[in-house]
């Protein structure tokens, strides 16, 4: 055993913190927005690299700083608590047009001053033409952007932020400082030689990357004068003693290497906040806290200098500081990705790079600091294999008991060697951490781009069944009349044509968009903390890391797999159902928004009346069309008896989710069609693609563009999340549900599977509870699943909330690899998450 | 002799796995169809006629009872076998009175044990101790055995036999089974006084090798099977007992000195 659980009681301070950060809504600043507007301004026509890295300095050294009050770790990216930064370098258009009402909008609201739209306004006067946005929509090829004007996928993330999904050197910074990176960088230059073909390249990157370093240490610097002046203001002699304490922290880190656990923790922090001011890419993970900042707990815990009590303070202080984080989206991706989440992961447990157990103190003390704050952030996450202590399991089972969604579980026994499949070395493999929702990669030396894209793949199950046509325009490829397929291996066939054709095309779009990237938006500053970019002279953002992959994510799994059961079994096997019925079916989403013929004059005289009305000249022309969609439509009473019965007889089909290996092979093929095509791709950087199978949150919004299903599953309904059953459709039981689950290829989805469970408390009371749930997560990896997370909370609960919101303002819930307060997700999200199978235990 | 467990047939209404209150660990539920107590609270009213009935659902005729092999009830319950290797379960025969098919029940039984899993049942132990429990013990790991009431009216009244049988077979159990847990249902009205629940811990202890003793409290959730059925549910007025009563009746019956708990 390697580790002593220290249990210790959260202070009052972390309380007062966690009040000071919520007290008002999170607001938008202006300060970044303008600074780095200004830089550019300055530099036109010097290398982007160059550009890039004076910003960074020119903000650093002009943005408003600030303490909170009682704060032991300083360092805040807005001076308004949960407040944030502006990136216009990347998009800017969206938040222009969305000034007047973000503020309002359902997911995800900010408060913006008039003081800072104009700010605002004026500095984006300088960025038309000049963003990563722009120039990647130029880069993509048009049949790409009829694709996503169709909903068949979407790249919107990295096409309107920076890229993030990092998890860097945060140990290099704790041993050496930015001072020993700055002198690893200055040796490389040292070493060109101007007469290197790539001379110019690497010198202009190194100098970049030392200005950057130069720019964090400066910023540290500002906030020691700060704390000092704060000591010398403060008439609190405890208080007085902290900011002197604190200033002296700031003056040796993270210039230096760190020398206690408080200028450890201080050291990360800085690191953890530049990323997220350097660029607005999200899911920048912390990863394997618990690792690197062990040795720095065991030092001053073995010289009597820090008190277990203390270094859990300190950790309370950084989960709080992690929630101080923000970021603004746009209205459609906020509902994507509600919750105000930046997807900090902080992985726990697991193995040593020897292939050791890795669990220490702080594994437990960072799985208690959440259950001290009970916030979102940081996306708790803990490694299990067959190694891992029982007490980890344990203490595990104890945070997801208190229902806040956290941790997640993930299992080392796929995921290392999924990795080792993927090209990483044994060593690398077994040090990996989580980025984002659910990623794994080799920490500090990947550049994963791992939430590429989120692909929808019940809309290819629509281009099959209309032979690629969507909307009068050909958006996939001909793949034949699906009424005169003859058995279900013709089905598939055009499945896998669909799919293979739309992965192309989400390709170009995601290779379009790295371009752009790389051409505009290199990062200097997290390029010096990814391994090999200095010694490669080359920026992340150019492949400058040592493991370079593209990942983009798969969803629908469940739907398509029933779906193609019900095909299987209803029009091949019983024969009970004509395929041109089933079409119909769909066509008029089961006949449930089918008009009955004597109100289609009606209809039309209103919707002409309407154009008209609106002031537009209507022809007999213009009537005779619209009587014509209107008229398609029409289904006779018997037609609609037919289609709403044969989705009675879909329903009582067999479903992903009940442990039948018959249906569950459907789910096999269907998740597999995309993750095999994925992975014969390449991106720009030299690395290759792998697929993941998660939605984050896009189930929800993306569904509502989605057509009936073969699944039953009606016109604008939620698609499964993830690889989960589709929601109420697993009845037989958690056991059942994992067993189906655990039988898809989660090991070939390198870039992640997600699977959301829910369960009542009830189902977790006493330590027989404790158990059996560690027992449950255990079996579904000996099952070889690879992710498992759940909400535990009653419905009561999430319906008594939606009724009275004022009452849950700190409810958190498990979104899709991400925890959020259930309060500030939307509506149909948050019915979503009541609708998803609550599994009891009986 | 193996041939001949595996095919002995049986009435089952319902296979149920991820149980987790019916034994230790996670366990798959085998309910058999029939039962010779009818207690006006039952939670599983559709199980207490031998007969295959039809319930009817939110409208939807649901047919209750089907016939199978052992073999087929074991199909199911070994697809979980991986979850009770990891959690300590296995599974759980209820009903009904899973007894109350003893032949049936002893194959089950037995199988489980032939394929190496842990097995429990939860019986009202309302048989013959001589032609049946002899036969059960030799199979079975957890013993939960309902006690509802010292009382032999009482019981008589609210359940539609007396009592008898139960303590007889309860002291005869106690010293022969691999380990005995003594479940009371706690209920409003019947036997949710101190005295009552004390005198059925005091009697609990007085049985040798008990050590265990469960209060489960009253819940409603089985009342609209008897509209569904179409019978009258005979204690429509009582509530669930509050946490406060619970704990009250629990420190009683721990002055037996066993080991008590609420919940299964």
């Amino acid at each position: 055993m390697n580790y002593t659980i220290h249990t210790v009681e959260k202070t009052a301070r972390i309380d007062r913190l966690i009040e000071h950060l919520f007290k008002n809504p999170p607001e938008i600043e202006a300060d970044r927005g303008v600074l780095i507007t200004e830089s550019y301004r300055s530099t036109e026509g010097e290398p982007i690299v160059t550009r890039r890295s004076k910003a960074f300095y020119h903000i650093l050294e002009n943005i408003p700083i600030t303490i909170r009050p009682e704060e032991l770790i300083v360092g805040s990216a807005s001076v308004a608590p949960r407040g944030c930064q502006v990136f216009p370098e990347y998009s800017f258009e969206w938040l222009e047009s969305e000034f007047d009402t973000v503020a309002t909008r359902k997911a995800d609201p900010f408060y913006i001053s008039e003081d800072a739209k104009a700010r605002l306004h004026e500095a984006y006067k300088y960025w038309k033409g000049k963003t990563t946005n722009e120039l990647a929509t130029g880069y993509m090829a048009p049949e790409t952007l009829r694709a996503i004007r169709h909903n068949i996928f979407t790249t919107g993330n990295y096409f309107y932020n920076g890229i993030g999904h990092v998890c860097v050197q945060y140990d290099k910074v704790l041993s050496i400082g930015f001072a020993g990176i700055r002198r690893e960088a200055q040796q490389a230059l040292d070493k060109l030689s101007v007469a290197d073909s790539d001379f110019v390249k690497r010198q202009h990157f190194l100098q970049a990357v030392i200005r950057s370093c130069d720019a964090a240490i400066l910023y540290a610097r500002r906030y020691a004068k700060l704390a000092e002046e704060q000591a010398a203001a403060s008439t609190d002699a405890q208080r007085r003693k902290e900011l002197m304490q604190i200033a002296e922290n700031c003056r040796r880190v993270p210039e230096n290497g760190a020398t206690t656990f408080w200028e450890a923790c201080q050291s990360f922090w800085f690191v953890q906040m530049l990323l997220q001011v350097e660029s607005s890419g999200h899911s920048i993970s912390p990863g394997r806290f618990d690792q690197y900042m062990y040795p720095y707990f065991r030092k001053d815990m073995d010289a009597g200098r820090i008190t277990p009590e203390f270094a859990q303070e300190l950790l309370d202080c950084i989960w709080v500081k992690l929630n101080d984080l923000n970021k603004v989206r746009d209205a459609a991706s906020a509902e994507g990705f509600a919750g105000y989440s930046l997807f900090q992961n902080l992985i726990v447990g697991g193995q040593t790079k020897e292939g050791l157990d890795a669990t220490n103190d702080l594994s437990f003390m960072c799985l208690q600091a959440a259950m001290h704050v009970m916030l979102p952030a940081p996306s708790l996450s803990v490694r299990l294999w067959n190694g891992s202590p029982h007490d980890l399991r344990i203490k595990a089972a104890e945070l997801t008991r208190t229902g806040i969604g956290l941790p997640a579980y993930y299992n080392d026994e796929v995921i290392i060697p999924s990795l080792l499949s993927r090209g990483l070395t044994i060593e690398d493999a077994r040090n990996y951490c989580i980025i984002g929702c659910v990623e794994p990669q080799c920490p500090g030396k990947t550049d994963g781009w791992h939430d590429a894209a989120f692909f929808n793949m019940c809309r290819v199950m629509e281009l099959v069944f209309q032979n690629g046509m969507d909307d009068g325009e050909m958006v996939g490829i001909p793949t034949g009349d699906v009424t005169k397929m003859t058995c279900m291996d013709d089905v598939l066939d055009a499945y896998r044509k669909q799919m293979d054709y739309l992965i192309e095309l989400m390709v170009n779009s995601d290779n379009a968009i790295d371009m752009a990237h790389n051409e505009l938006c290199p990062l200097p500053f997290q390029s010096s903390l990814v391994e090999d970019c200095i010694g490669r002279g080359t920026p992340m953002q150019c492949g400058g890391a040592v493991y370079n992959f593209t990942g983009p994510q798969g969803f629908g799994v469940a739907n398509v797999a029933d779906g193609l059961y019900a095909i299987n079994e209803l029009v091949f096997n019983s024969r009970k159902v004509t395929m041109a019925d089933f079409k119909a079916a769909l066509d008029h989403n089961f006949g449930e928004d089918a008009i009955g013929e004597t109100e289609v004059a009606a209809i039309v005289s209103e919707v002409v009346h309407g154009l008209i009305s609106a002031g537009k000249t209507v022809t007999e022309q213009d009537i005779a069309r619209v009587a014509a969609i209107v008229g398609s439509k029409v289904l006779t009473a018997e037609q609609r008896e037919r289609y709403k019965n044969l989705r009675k007889m879909i329903n009582a089909l067999p479903k992903f989710g009940n442990d039948i290996p018959e249906v569950d092979a459907f789910a096999r093929k269907a998740a597999g069609c995309y993750s095999y095509s994925v992975e014969k791709h390449k991106n720009p950087r030299g690395g290759i693609y792998q697929a993941g199978l998660y939605p984050v949150s896009a189930n929800v919004p993306l569904g509502a563009q989605t057509g009936a299903t073969p699944d039953g599953r009606l016109a604008h309904e939620p698609v499964a999340d993830g690889v989960s059953p589709c929601a109420g459709m697993d009845t037989n039981g958690p056991t059942a549900a994992a067993s189906s689950v655990a039988r898809l290829d989660h090991a070939n989805a390198s870039n992640g599977t997600l699977y959301n469970m829910k369960f009542h408390p009830s189902a977790l009371s006493g330590r027989s509870g404790l158990e059996n749930f560690a027992a449950l997560v255990h079996t579904y990896f000996d099952k070889k699943g690879s992710h498992m997370q759940f909400n535990v909370v009653s419905r009561e609960t999430l319906l008594d909330a939606q009724a009275h919101p004022e009452n849950y303002k700190s409810l958190v819930v498990r979104v899709a690899g991400y925890s959020a307060l259930f309060t500030t997700l939307s509506r149909s999200l948050q019915d979503d998450i009541i609708r998803r199978t609550e599994q009891a235990g009986f | 002799m193996q041939q001949d467990i595996y095919s002995v047939r049986g009435r089952i209404a319902d296979i149920q796995r991820f149980s987790i209150h019916d034994g230790p660990g996670i366990r798959t539920i085998v309910f058999l169809k029939g039962c010779h107590f009818r207690c006006r609270w039952c939670c599983n009213p559709e199980m207490q006629e031998y007969g295959i009935q039809t319930m009817t659902v939110n409208g939807v005729p649901k047919t209750i009872g089907r016939d199978v092999t052992v073999e087929e009830v074991m199909r199911e319950v070994v697809k979980d076998r991986d979850f009770f290797r990891r959690s300590g379960g296995g599974m759980t025969l209820s009903g009904g009175e899973c007894l109350s098919q003893p032949e049936f029940a002893i194959a089950l039984l037995a199988a489980a044990k032939d394929m190496g899993l842990n097995t429990a049942i939860e019986s009202t132990a309302f048989t013959s101790y001589e032609n049946v429990i002899t036969k059960v013990l030799p199979h079975l790991d957890n013993f939960l055995m309902d006690i509802k009431h010292m009382d032999r009216a009482k019981h008589e009244a609210f359940i539609g036999k007396p009592n008898d049988i139960v303590l007889e077979n309860a002291r005869k159990i106690a010293p022969n089974a691999k380990r005995l847990v003594i479940r009371v249902p706690t209920i409003p009205g019947f036997n949710d006084t101190p005295a009552e629940i004390g005198a059925i811990a005091r009697f609990a202890a007085s049985l040798p090798r008990v050590e265990e003793l469960h209060l489960l409290p009253y819940h409603r959730l089985g009342q609209d099977k008897y509209t569904w059925l179409d019978r009258e549910y005979t204690l429509p007025d009582i509530l669930p007992p509050t946490d406060e009563h619970m704990q009250m009746l629990l420190a009683e019956a721990q002055k037996s000195g066993l080991r008590c708990q609420i919940g299964g």
